[in-house]
Parts: C-alpha cells; structure tokens; sequence
C-alpha cells in the first residue's frame, strides 16, 4: 500500500479499467497521456509482475494484461472500499462450500469480543504482510495471506508456547512446512512478541535475520522449511520423541495442498498412522492453487480428504477463514486419540477478512 | 579380518546402554545393516521406518531437534536419494544427527552398480556443518562412532560391507579432525581413507624394498580436513598419493587436493574410481582389482608421483 509507489497504484487501476489491451499499448497510451517515460512505467509493471500482482492471459488475438486476484485485493485497500469485486471473492468461498458439502458448518464458539480481538489481530498481521512483501519486492503474497487465520487462532488461542521464552522446552511445536507463506508467520510471532515489529521490514533484506524462508536462528520458528513436503517428517521425529518422553506435547503442521504433490508426504503420512501418532495435527491449506495455476489442473488432489482418511487419518474438512471452525477443528484433532489428525482448510489465495 | 557390519551392530548396541538418548532408526535394512542387534536389546528404542529414506530423515531431524541422538543406520547408495532433505533441514538447522551409512564403495559387490556408491563422500562433504567421516577398520569406526555421538551436530560415517582387514592391533588414539599417522616416511606419503588403509600401508611395504620411504596417513575425517598434516607432509616428502574407495571426483583425493594447491602445491596421484559406475562381481577382492583400488595401484601411483617429483 504505502509501500507501493505512486506509479504503481496508478498502473494497476488502469490495468484494472482497461481489461483489453496488451501491456505494450496500455504503458504506451499512459505514457503519452499522462506525459511519464515510457521505461519508468515499465520499470514499474515488472515490479507489479514480480509482485505476482498482474498477470497475462491469452484471447485469441493477443496476451492481455489484468490484475491477478492479489492485485485486485491490493487496489481494493488502496481504494479503501469494499467495492463488488472484494464482494466476488466472497462469493467464491459460498460457492467452495457448495463444491465441498462436507466443509462442516459454522458453530459458535468463541465468545464475541475475543472473536472480535482475533479478527482485529488478524487484520493488522494482513497489514503487516502486504507491507513486508511489498517493501522486499519479492515474496509469496496469495499463499501468505490464505493462512493467516489458522495462524492466528493456533498462536493466540490453541498452543503452547512462550514468546519470552522461544526455547522453552514444554512448547508445542509448529512447522510451517510451506515455508514460501513464511511472512504470514513472520508477522503472528512478531505480533505474539517473539521480536519487535519493526524488524518486519528487514524480510529478505541483506544482513537482516527474516529470511525469505524460515529459519531455526529466527525467535519462535521450531523447525527450518522452504523446500516442500518435508514438514510432515520432521513431525513424526518430534512426536515420537515426546511419546518417548511421555509428553503430552502436540506438533502441528501447515502443508500447502500444492506441497501434496511431493512424494515424500505421502511416505510420512503412513508413518504417523502407523506409529499411531495422534499427537500430531496437519492443516491443509487447501487454497486450490499451486505456482503455475489450478492443483485439479496440475496433479489432481480431489476426492482429498478420503486420500487421507484411506492413509489411515482423522480428517475434518473446514473453512480455514472462519475463526471459530478453526478452533473447533484443532479442538477435535487433540480429542482425537489413536490417529493423526488432517484439517482441510478451504482459503482463498490472497484472502482478505471483511472485519 | 572381519566384518564391520557385525561390530557395527555390536558397538551400536553398547553405546546403546551408555546414552539412554540414543534412538537408532533403519529403513527396513536392519538385518543387513545389523542395526538389528541393537533393536533386539532395546526395541523402544528402535523405529523401522520402512523403505522411505526421506521420510527417514526427516524422523531424525524431529528427534534430534527435540533433544534425542538419533542414529540413522541405512545403505549409503540409498540415503543419498535424502540429499536434499539432509542438506536443507538437517544441514541447515545444523541438527545432531548421526548418519551411518553401511554398504558403501564397491563393499556390496555382488548387487552392482545400483548399490555400489562412490559418490557420497563427494556429496556429503560439501554440505556446510556437515563432518564426514570414513574409518579403516572396525576399531577405529567403534572409537570415531562413539567420539561422533560426542560430538554436538550432523556426522556422516560411511562404512563397508563385510571384510574389512585390521589396520589396528592396540586401541590407536583416534581424534575426529585430526589425521593418523600410521607410518612416517620421507619419500613420498599415502594418504588414504576406509579400506584403502589396508591397502595404502601393503602398498609401503612393496615401495620400502624399493628403497623408498613412504608415509601412510590414515585420514579418517575427510571434513573438517586436517590441513596441518597435509601441508606437514606435503613440504617433508613432496609428493602426494591419495587412495579412497570412492570416485576421484570430489572425494578424498580432491580433498587433499585442495589444501595442496592453495597452502604447498606438490604433485598428486589420485587412486580412486574414474567416474565410472561399479559392477557386479563374486568377490569383493575381484572387484577392487578391476576398479584399482589395491595395494598394487597405489604402488604404481608412487613410482608415478616419484617421477614427477622435483
């Protein structure tokens, strides 16, 4: 937002009004109108690229520039209004309940103003997340911003943990075995005091000690990620050594549903069922979409939640944006003994809480 | 001779008595790699991953993080399908892991070139925090096992199969980093590793009717490299031979290689396989011969390293 630049914003509301024209004669037209050289405006469309906040799509004639559902969501806060396409992602979530009948319904559960105190907590770690991304230039922003929610309600309501006391022995432990979504949890631990929140600025930064993926030096980070499908792993590692123990720690896991593709899940999923490791909970951040487009286009997922349950797992399939789902879910995985637990969280990539 | 799997089992099993937080983990080779003896005596301790060697990995990283020592006991050619998860978590969160990897070199060598690893030493060693470890004989893989599981952070010790000549009678003092001298020459010096140490010190006798004084250095710890040994025989005999079961490429030879050109160059010979894949043979012996790795190509390669010598 403010860490976009002047020329930026303006690019992408005219990428926004003119959902025709290829980004040559777009920048073209802008720059002979608005009397900005030509290579400042596509100094600025690369940066929006890099930002994965435009994208190209192909009709028959030629490849059209448009805003991808991160750079609406983006033009929207710097808007400041809630205008009908924010109303359209909205609708997409009903219409993912539709396509998945066994998302379970929204209970009530936590009371009003700790609700309102999460969704509060949320909407600033979303702040925060849009601006560290954007002041680094680079970074995963749709993926960050899809687990925000899950993130808030494990750190502020569901673990334990200790922020004055990143290594105490007693924590439960989270691996965010997506760690491309690394600013999201990046901005929860700064949130929970782990450090203080200006140093959210120096992601990716030479020197700094926020890397673009997460690592075991940075405070409150349990375990180092960034390479997919090996979360799951570690956490049977972590599991196994509290059963040792006779701790009655837990370990949770954020996969990506993109992360499924890799094999290696797949091998761990088996040796927490057979080990019988209920100790440990996976969420899916079940976005729908991988790098290069939708995950029932590259490697299909679906039916996913028997996948799990046929690999001898508990599974809840939930919407992982509303707070008290969330609770309830990571409730009955812990009340869950003799099988690990799967939560499927339906998100949306790039997800923005209408607070 | 004997067959370091077996002692492997036993020395395991012991240590196993000694650090009530050792857990040792197999991806169902425990019968081969005789990781097996030790879950006889201690099964809670035990974890038979199955055939996953990813998965494998990523077991002892959770352990290790959470204060176990875990032992990862498994076939060298196949851990190395865990590179990646070695180097990106075990690696980079610098986790106490203990990787034994049994069955490497030319050692299984009947299954051929599938199994045969000569590649490891090469892989491993340029992981940073990594220390890489490859021990004569089965005295000194129990002394450097048990210095390993001392050692705060990731080790990979690789060993043979079966027959593996004793290079050491009396218990040697053996320090994880600091290379053995075994004998002291002054003509030329051997420096080799695994059961080429065997082999490096035959190959002296045969050079000593010669006439020719040669050093034979066991450098059991490929990484962290003892540079002061190096550069010490380098400027005393002027001529290196370097002797692995493992490719010329990124191996030992290499190693030494490295500390030669940069702090004292001298010539170097390398025995070690020449990029080539292994094969199938009835005998281990049969096997070395044809890949020249014997006592024989070592001698050759000092007469070589002689002449070059200036």
């Amino acid at each position: 937002m403010k860490a976009l630049n002047r020329n930026q914003i303006l690019l992408l509301s005219k990428i926004n009004e003119n959902s025709e024209s290829t980004i040559t004669s777009l920048l073209t037209k802008l720059s002979n109108e608005l009397d900005i050289p030509l290579s400042t405006l596509k100094f600025n469309a690369k940066i929006l690229k890099s930002l994965n906040l435009i994208e190209f799509k192909q009709n028959d004639k030629a490849r059209i520039v448009c805003l991808s559902e991160a750079g609406k969501f983006i033009l929207n806060i710097v808007n400041l209004q809630f205008n009908e396409n924010y109303l359209s992602i909205i609708k997409n979530l009903s219409e993912a309940k539709l396509i998945f009948p066994s998302i379970s319904q929204s209970r009530t559960f936590l009371e009003e103003p700790l609700l309102n105190n999460l969704k509060a907590i949320a909407s600033r770690i979303r702040e925060n997340v849009v601006r560290m991304i954007s002041e680094a230039g680079s970074g995963h922003l749709g993926a960050s911003l899809s687990i925000i929610d899950i993130l808030v309600v494990l750190y502020f309501l569901k673990i334990k943990h200790d922020p004055k006391n990143p290594s105490w022995s007693e924590r439960d432990r989270v691996i965010l075995s997506k760690g491309h979504a690394a600013p999201a949890l990046y901005a929860v631990l700064a949130e929970c005091g782990y450090f203080p929140t200006s140093l959210l600025s120096s992601l990716r930064r030479i020197d700094s000690f926020l890397q673009g993926h997460p690592e075991v030096y940075i405070p409150g980070i349990d375990m180092v990620s960034g390479s997919l499908g090996q979360g799951l792993s570690i956490a049977n590692g972590m599991a196994l050594s509290f059963r040792l123990n006779g701790k009655n720690n837990r370990v949770y896991v954020i996969m990506g549903d993109g992360e499924l593709n890799e094999g290696q899940v797949w091998e761990a999923a088996l040796t927490s069922s057979h080990l019988m490791l209920d100790n440990i909970t996976v969420i899916i951040d079940r976005n729908g979409f991988q790098q290069e487009g939708s995950t029932e286009n590259i490697k299909r997922l679906e039916p996913l939640a028997e996948k799990w349950k046929a690999f001898g797992w508990h599974a809840i399939e939930i919407d992982g944006h509303d707070l008290n789902q969330i609770i309830a879910a990571l409730n009955e995985a812990e009340l869950t003994k003799g099988y690990p637990t799967v939560i499927i969280a339906h998100t949306i990539k790039g997800f923005q809480q209408n607070y | 001779m004997k067959s370091i799997r077996e002692e492997f089992g036993k020395v395991l099993t012991s240590l196993g008595a000694k650090y009530s937080n050792l857990v040792v983990l197999d991806a169902d080779c425990g019968s081969h790699t005789k990781s097996k003896n030790f879950s006889q005596k201690y099964p809670e301790r035990f974890f038979n991953i199955g055939i996953s060697e990813q998965d494998l990995v990523g077991i002892a990283a959770g352990l290790a993080a959470c204060g176990k020592i875990p032992i990862v006991s498994c076939y060298s050619m196949f851990l190395m399908r865990a590179w990646e998860q070695i180097r990106n978590t075990i690696g980079r969160a610098n986790l106490n892991v203990k990787l034994i990897a049994t069955h490497a070199g030319a050692s299984p060598h009947a299954d051929g070139s599938s199994h045969q690893c000569f590649e490891d030493l090469s892989i491993m060693r340029v992981i940073p925090n990594m220390t890489v470890i490859a021990p004569a004989d089965s005295k000194s893989m129990a002394l450097l096992l048990e210095e390993a599981i001392d050692l705060n952070g990731p080790i990979y010790m690789r060993l043979g199969r079966d027959e593996v000549h004793d290079v050491y009678d009396s218990n040697p003092h053996l320090e994880i980093g600091k290379a053995n001298t075994i004998v002291d020459g002054s003509d030329v010096s051997i420096i080799a590793s695994g059961v080429l140490v065997y082999e490096a010190l035959t190959a002296s006798q045969m050079l000593k009717r010669d006439g020719v004084s040669a050093s034979v250095i066991d450098l059991h710890t490929i990484k962290p490299i003892d540079t002061n040994i190096i550069v010490n025989e380098s400027r005393k005999t002027g001529a290196l031979v370097t002797a692995e079961e493992h490719s010329v490429i990124g191996g030992l030879g290499s190693s030494v290689s490295e500390i030669v050109v940069s702090e004292y160059p001298v010539p170097v010979e390398m025995v070690g396989v020449k990029n080539r894949f292994g094969e199938s043979s009835l005998s281990y012996r049969e096997l070395l011969l044809k890949l020249g790795l014997t006592a024989s190509s070592i001698y050759h390669a000092a007469r070589r390293v002689l002449l070059r010598k200036r």
